[in-house]
C-alpha cells in the first residue's frame, strides 16, 4: 500500500499510508479497516471530533494517529 | 428462610451489625471439617492496608495456610469477599465477589472474581468476608441467614445436604430455592455460590454465583472462572453456600456521603445509556461484540491461537448474539448497573447428554467462552457454543480452560500426537462440537479421556509425553498455558506488551492484569521497553483495584464520552478514574487521590507475588510463556501471514527473506522475538522494583508498609 513516489501520510507513527486528495479522516478508518467502534483521531497533534470524521480532510504528509481505546474483558 | 429439617452440624447465632463505610467489620470462618462456625474481626489495619475483595481475601488466606500447603490440604480455604463499595447500587457495576483459593492447576494462590449478588448480601448480612477451610466427611450446605430472628439476629449453620439435593448447578438452584425460600421475596433476597459434577473430577471447576432475576422471575449465575476454585470447593465437599440478607434499600453500605455517590453515578449512567448505544451496544451484544472486532485486528484465537482471524467469524460475531439474547430486560449482573451486559438465552433446548430435551435459561455467552469454545476449537457453530456454555456452567467448568484445552487437545489430535486409540474412539479434529461435547460429558462423569482431559494444558503435556511418547519441545510451544493456567482468548504474536501482560502475572495468563494490544500493536503507544514496563506497572495496579473495592471493570473502559480524547492520558480515561475515587471517598468517608488507588494496588499486587514465592513459585523462571504466544510455531502459521513475518525479517533483523527457507526463517523469528521478551521481563522488573529473578525487594515492601517479618522472610531467601 505504500509507495515511494506517490504522496503519504503516516498513521500511529508507523505506517505510511497513501494520500489521495478529498481523503477524510472516514475514508481512512475504512481504509485501515479499523471497525473498533472507540477511536480517538488526531491530525498533526489535533483531536478531530467524533461527529466530523466524514467532513475532516487529512492533509498530506499529516501526522494522523488513531487510538483505539482499551477494551477487552 | 425456611428451615430444612437437615441435620445440623454446626451453628452460629450472631448479631448483625450495621455497616459503616462499606464494612460489617467481621468476617466469617466457616471451618467444614471440623465442623464449626467462628466470627473474627476485621480490624482497621486489614482496612487500612488491604482494603478488601480481592485484598482480604489474600490476607485471611495468608494467615490460614503453611508454606507447604497445597490445594487439596485441609488448611487450604477459598475466601470470597466483596470490598468496601460493593453493594453500592447507584453506581454502575458496584456488586463484584472475588474469591480466592490456592489453585489445583497452579499450585499458588488464583483469584476470580464473578458478578451475582452473593458479595453484597454477604456483606448486608453483616460479614465483610467469608473464609471455607476443612473439608467434610460428607456432602454440607452452608447456610447464612439474617432473617432468622426478628430483632437483628443472624444464623449460620452447616447442613448435612440431604439425598435428594442435586449437584449440578441448574438443578441445584432450584433445589435450593424450593428448599429454603418461603416466598417471593426470600427468592429474591437469597443468593448462593455452587459448582457442579464436572469440578469434581478435572481441575478446572468453576463456582458459580446466582442472582434472582426478578423480570424472569427465574435463576441467573455468573462465574468465577478461573483457576479451579469450584475443583477445591467441591473437593471440601461443599455443595452450597447460601445467603440470606435483610431487606436493603440505597443507604445498606453505609456510606459516609451518600449525595457524593448518587450524584456520581447519575452522572455515569447518563454517559452509559447516551454512549453505549453507538459505541460497543453491550446493553444489547455484552462482551461478544469483541468477536468481530477481535478478528478484523487478527487477535481472535483461531485453531489452538494459530491464527487470529476466519472467514467464518460472522456465523458467531455480536450481530448473531443480539439476535440469540432476550432483549429490553435489564439484564445487570447486580442493581443499578446500566451497563447491563449479563445478557442470556432464554428457552434454550439442550440437545445432548443427561440433560437432552430440557428448556434453560444460557447465561451468556460472554466473549471469552464465544472465541474460547468457538473460533479457537474451529467450531463456528452458535448452536453448540451455547450446549458447550450450559453444559460447562452446570458441570461448574470453567469455558476459558475448557475451550483453550480443547483447542490444544484439538491441534494435538490434527499433528498425530493423539489417536483414537489415546481418546477412546472420539475424533478430536478441530470444529468437531460433538467430540467437544463427548469430553465435556466424560468429565462430569469422571471417565475416559476426559478425566485426563480435564487435568488441563499442563498436566495433559506431562502425560502425553510420558505416556504416549510425544515430543515434549513441541507440546510446550503449543500448550497455551503458563504457570498452570490456561491462556484467556486473544492472540498476542504481534504484542510484545500484551505477551508480558499474560506472562508477567501473578495467577497466570488471565487479561484482567493488563489488556495492553490496542495501545502496543495497533496504536504503537509503547515504542520502547520502558514504555512497555510503565503499562505494564501502571494497567495491572489499576485493575487490581477494581477488585479490592468491589467494582465491575468493565464500565471504567467499554463505555466512554468521546469528550475523553482530549483529556491528557485517553486511554487511563481519567474522567472515570475521578469518579471512582469520588465513590470510594463518599463510601469510605476517606480523602484518597487516584496516586492512593494506584498504591493501595500495588501493596496487594506485591503481596500476592510473595505469596506466589511463599508457595514455591513467582520466580522470573515461571513467569516464562509458551512460544506459540509469541510467534509462529508451525511452516502453516508463517506461511498463513508470510508478508507480515518476511517484512519484519527484514526491519528487525535486516534480513533478506528470500536467501532463507522456511525453518531458518521460524529459528531467525523466535531467536528475536524469546530475546525481546527476557529484555521486558527486566524492565517490567525494575518498574516494578523486584529483582532480576523477580523478587519485590525489601525497599519495595517497606515503602509499600508490607514489610512484615513474615514477609520478609520469605523475600530474603531469595535475594
Ligand atoms: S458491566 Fe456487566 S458484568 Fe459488569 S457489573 Fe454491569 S452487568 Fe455485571
Amino acid at each position: 500500500m505504500s509507495n515511494q513516489s506517490s504522496p503519504t501520510i503516516t498513521v500511529n507513527r508507523r505506517e505510511s499510508v497513501e494520500w489521495t486528495p478529498g481523503m477524510t479522516v472516514s475514508d481512512l478508518v475504512r481504509h485501515m479497516n479499523y471497525t473498533f467502534p472507540r477511536l480517538v483521531v488526531s491530525i498533526n497533534s489535533s483531536v478531530v471530533p467524533y461527529d466530523a470524521y466524514a467532513t475532516t480532510e487529512i492533509p498530506e504528509d499529516a501526522d494522523v494517529r488513531v487510538i483505539h481505546l482499551m477494551a477487552g474483558g | 428462610m425456611k428451615q430444612h429439617s437437615a441435620l445440623v452440624l454446626a451453628e452460629l447465632s450472631y448479631t448483625i451489625p450495621a455497616l459503616g463505610h462499606g464494612y460489617a467489620g467481621q468476617s466469617l470462618h466457616v471451618n467444614v471439617g471440623s465442623p464449626e462456625v467462628s466470627s473474627r474481626p476485621v480490624t482497621e489495619d486489614m482496612k487500612d492496608r488491604f482494603i478488601g475483595g480481592r485484598g482480604f481475601d489474600l490476607w485471611l488466606l495468608w494467615h490460614a495456610v503453611s508454606d507447604t500447603t497445597r490445594w487439596d490440604s485441609q488448611e487450604n480455604e477459598i475466601v470470597i469477599s466483596s470490598g468496601p463499595c460493593g453493594g453500592t447500587a447507584q453506581y454502575p457495576g458496584s456488586g463484584k465477589s472475588i474469591a480466592a483459593t490456592i489453585s489445583p492447576l497452579t499450585d499458588i494462590v488464583v483469584d476470580s472474581n464473578a458478578g451475582g449478588h452473593f458479595g453484597p448480601y454477604l456483606k448486608f448480612a453483616g460479614w465483610d468476608a467469608i473464609e471455607l477451610q476443612g473439608i467434610a466427611n460428607h456432602d454440607v450446605i452452608v447456610t447464612i441467614d439474617a432473617a432468622a430472628g426478628a430483632g437483628g439476629e443472624g444464623r449460620v449453620q452447616i447442613l448435612a445436604a440431604p439425598t435428594d439435593c442435586p449437584v449440578d448447578t441448574h438443578l441445584l438452584g432450584h433445589w435450593i430455592n424450593d428448599t429454603f425460600a418461603d416466598s417471593e421475596q426470600d427468592r429474591e433476597l437469597m443468593a448462593f455460590v455452587t459448582t457442579g459434577s464436572g469440578s469434581m473430577k478435572t481441575r478446572m471447576g468453576c463456582l458459580n454465583f446466582s442472582l434472582y432475576d426478578r423480570k424472569r422471575r427465574d435463576l441467573r449465575y455468573k462465574q468465577a472462572g478461573r483457576g479451579g476454585i469450584g475443583t477445591v470447593f467441591r473437593h471440601k465437599h461443599i455443595r452450597a453456600v447460601v445467603v440470606r440478607t435483610p431487606s436493603f434499600g440505597a443507604d445498606s453500605n453505609g456510606p459516609a456521603d451518600p449525595e457524593r455517590i448518587a450524584q456520581t453515578g447519575a452522572d455515569m449512567r447518563r454517559e452509559v445509556t447516551r454512549w453505549d448505544p453507538v459505541q460497543n451496544r453491550m446493553r444489547h451484544r455484552g462482551t461478544a461484540y469483541l468477536v468481530q472486532i477481535m478478528d478484523d485486528y487478527d487477535l481472535l484465537p483461531v485453531m489452538n491461537f494459530r491464527y487470529g482471524a476466519h472467514p467464518d467469524t460472522h456465523l458467531i460475531n455480536g450481530a448473531v448474539w443480539e439476535q440469540a439474547f432476550t432483549q429490553n430486560l435489564p439484564d445487570g449482573c447486580w442493581y443499578g448497573c446500566t451497563v447491563a451486559c449479563a445478557h442470556a438465552v432464554d428457552n434454550y433446548r439442550v440437545q445432548t447428554g443427561p440433560y437432552a430435551g430440557g428448556c434453560v435459561i444460557v447465561d451468556g455467552p460472554e466473549y471469552e467462552t464465544v472465541a474460547g469454545v468457538g473460533s479457537n476449537c474451529g467450531i463456528f457453530d452458535p448452536g453448540a457454543i451455547l450446549e458447550i456454555n450450559f453444559y460447562c456452567d452446570t458441570y461448574g467448568i470453567d469455558t476459558i480452560s475448557f475451550g483453550t484445552s480443547m483447542a490444544f487437545a484439538m491441534e494435538c489430535y490434527e499433528a498425530g500426537v493423539l489417536t483414537k486409540d489415546h481418546t477412546g474412539g472420539i475424533e478430536l479434529t478441530s470444529g468437531n462440537a460433538a467430540s467437544a461435547l463427548a469430553v465435556l460429558h466424560q468429565m462430569a462423569q469422571g471417565t475416559g479421556f476426559g478425566l485426563i482431559f480435564g487435568q488441563g494444558i499442563h498436566r495433559m503435556k506431562r502425560y502425553f509425553v510420558e505416556t504416549f511418547g510425544a515430543d515434549a519441545a513441541f507440546l510446550d510451544d503449543i500448550g497455551m498455558e503458563a504457570k498452570g493456567l490456561e491462556y484467556s482468548e486473544y492472540v498476542t504474536k504481534e504484542s510484545l506488551a500484551q505477551q508480558g501482560g499474560y506472562g508477567l502475572t501473578n495467577k497466570g495468563p488471565q487479561h484482567d492484569e493488563a489488556w495492553l494490544i490496542f495501545m502496543d500493536q495497533v496504536n504503537n503507544q509503547l515504542p520502547t521497553f520502558r514504555d512497555k514496563a510503565e503499562a505494564l506497572h501502571y494497567f495491572p495496579m489499576w485493575r487490581t483495584w477494581f477488585g479490592l473495592s468491589g467494582f465491575c471493570k468493565l464500565p471504567w473502559n467499554d463505555v466512554v464520552d468521546p469528550k475523553n480524547a482530549l483529556s491528557s492520558e485517553p486511554a487511563k480515561i481519567p474522567h472515570h478514574v475521578e469518579n471512582y475515587v469520588r465513590v470510594f471517598n463518599g463510601v469510605t468517608g476517606k480523602e484518597v487521590t487516584v496516586d492512593d488507588l494506584i498504591r493501595m494496588s500495588e501493596r496487594v499486587y506485591n503481596f500476592q507475588r510473595v505469596f506466589n514465592i511463599r508457595l514455591g513459585k513467582g520466580l522470573r523462571e515461571h513467569d516464562r510463556v509458551p512460544y506459540r504466544s509469541q510467534g509462529p510455531v508451525t511452516p502453516a502459521e508463517y506461511t498463513s501471514r508470510q508478508e507480515r513475518y518476511d517484512q519484519q525479517l527484514r526491519e528487525w533483523l535486516g534480513l533478506d527473506p528470500t536467501a532463507l527457507n522456511i525453518e531458518e526463517k521460524l529459528v531467525a523469528h523466535r531467536t528475536h522475538r524469546t530475546r525481546q521478551y527476557e529484555l521486558l521481563t527486566d524492565a517490567v522488573y525494575a518498574r516494578r522494583g523486584w529483582t532480576a529473578d523477580g523478587v519485590p525487594t525489601p525497599e519495595t515492601l517497606a515503602s509499600l508498609g508490607i514489610d512484615d517479618p513474615d514477609v520478609l522472610a520469605v523475600v530474603r531467601q531469595h535475594l
